[in-house]
């Protein structure tokens, strides 16, 4: 099927047999959310379409759907999902199998509707598994698997996931879909009583309450040995898929001609499709390139990729987002478990086009700072301009 | 293995001691009360009890001193009393 990044979602979702869907249906809102009303008015998706009066609502009303035992999704993006950022924070400290993509987009001021990471990456602290597609199809896979990493009795958070947008939102390409029952057998129903959050009316419990500081720090721990326990879970969801889908599939990162490599690109999201012919193009012309893509962020899987990388002399991470006073976030996060070097680049903010000569630019610049024996310390805002 | 959340079950205090919160206290005069029940509704804190033999009185350890009960009894029974 020809799908835009959207739609595949759309289908992933329907194909996992999501059983609310609550969104609120202006901009910044996609056609993951159009496409799932139409399924649902046509009788094609058994589900609870909720229109809601805002972003902040749909995810209370996924977080309360999900106390009734109910499969839940939604999606946003950019302002949609700052202003629903207070119930993120609810649904995952609450342990409520959420699932959600997000339309990655640059926050305003000044107004933007293009791409950048630092919406996503802004709610890296709010309990939630996040991942970053790469293509239509890993959108439509990582749907189907989201519910069931969320819904892993080890795990139980909820789990979201970014679509660059219109790079992979609103760009078409063949999809593979897989046939009801092959999914079905992968991702069996939600079991209410699974759920630590589930309302049984006969045994009525209330969450959210008050509860004193000396018992806090206990319940953020069995979240953090739950996102410790995550990464297998993500690691298995993967491998299972991709026997029953006949694809490989990404857990927590992909290693891309990493084994013999000298210079390694990290990067997430669309364009990572970019980064790797780049890394095919400088293979030919000799230089031993490879590239890590991040598909999971949280929980980030520094240890992995230390493993998988950790002997390479030259490192360049590649950051579509950036946090003021510190940097860019996923170059700053991997270098804290990197002993060597780490070229950070900060590229393509506010939706400014990267193309596979820029990340070829940006591999070869690594490689001449640590020939000229250039230390980290300095960060790259890649084609920046004067400003006049 | 069963994941733990905070929950609270349905009991009574099951938020702790509400009535040290309070500041006026509601001071109900139980002589001219007509029992219309307009205050047992309308708590918050379902702080107002309702005895078997349909008589009304306030439970202090949970009443926070909203002032609703005061504000909606139609015959004007329940005063506002500041704590001391």
């Amino acid at each position: 099927m020809i799908l835009t990044g959207n739609h595949a979602v759309s289908y992933g979702v329907k194909a996992a047999r999501a059983e609310v869907v609550a969104a609120y249906p202006i901009t910044p809102q996609t056609q993951i959310i159009e496409k799932l009303a139409e399924l649902i008015a046509k009788g094609e998706m058994n589900a609870r379409y909720i229109r809601v009066e805002s972003e902040h609502s749909a995810m209370t009303a996924c977080i309360s759907a999900e106390a009734c035992g109910a499969r839940a999704f939604t999606a946003t993006s950019s302002h949609g999902l700052a202003y629903m950022s207070e119930m993120v924070f609810w649904a995952g400290l609450g342990r409520f199998p959420v699932t959600m993509a997000v339309v990655t987009r640059t926050l305003a001021p000044p107004w933007s509707i293009w791409n950048e990471h630092t919406d996503i990456l802004a709610q890296r602290d709010s309990g939630w598994i996040m991942m970053m597609c790469e293509s239509a199809q890993e959108a439509y896979d990582t749907a189907i698997q989201a519910f069931r990493i969320a819904e892993d009795e080890r795990v139980l958070q909820p789990v979201m996931y970014g679509l660059d947008s219109f790079s992979l939102s609103h760009t078409a390409e063949n999809v593979d879909l897989l046939d009801q029952g092959v999914v079905d057998g992968y991702l069996p129903r939600l079991d209410p009583s699974k759920l630590p959050v589930y309302i049984d009316p006969d045994r009525p419990i209330t969450f959210g309450n008050l509860l004193g500081p000396d018992r806090m720090m206990e319940f953020r721990h069995l979240i953090k040995e739950a996102f410790d326990r995550a990464e297998r879970v993500i690691d298995e969801a993967a491998a299972e898929y991709s026997k029953i889908a006949g694809r490989p599939q990404t857990g927590l990162f992909e290693n891309y001609r990493c084994s013999d490599a000298e210079v390694v690109a990290v990067a997430t999201g669309a364009s990572s499709g970019d980064v790797k012919d780049a890394v095919d193009g400088l293979r030919d012309k000799g230089v031993k390139a490879g590239m890590i893509r991040l598909k999971t962020i949280r929980p980030f899987p520094g240890e992995e990729i230390k493993e998988a990388i950790g002997g390479v002399k030259v490192v360049a991470t590649i950051d579509r987002d950036y946090s003021f006073g510190f940097g860019g976030i996923l170059g700053r996060e991997l270098s804290a478990y990197l002993s060597g070097d780490v070229f950070r680049y900060i590229a393509g903010l506010g939706g400014r086009d990267l193309t596979i000569e820029d990340f070829e630019g940006i591999i070869n610049g690594a490689l001449q700072r640590a020939e000229e024996g250039k230390g980290d310390a300095e960060e790259v805002w890649w084609g920046l301009k004067e400003v006049e | 293995m069963k994941a733990k959340v905070a929950i609270s079950k349905a009991s009574e205090g099951a938020s702790g001691m509400t009535g040290m919160w309070r500041i006026k206290r509601p001071v109900m005069d139980e002589g001219k009360c007509n029992k219309c029940l307009m205050c047992w509704l309308y708590c918050p804190e379902a702080a107002i009890v309702r005895g078997k033999d349909g008589r009304i009185w306030i439970t202090y350890e949970y009443c926070k001193g909203c002032g609703i009960c005061s504000e909606v009894c139609p015959t004007k029974v329940i005063k506002m009393v500041k704590e001391v």
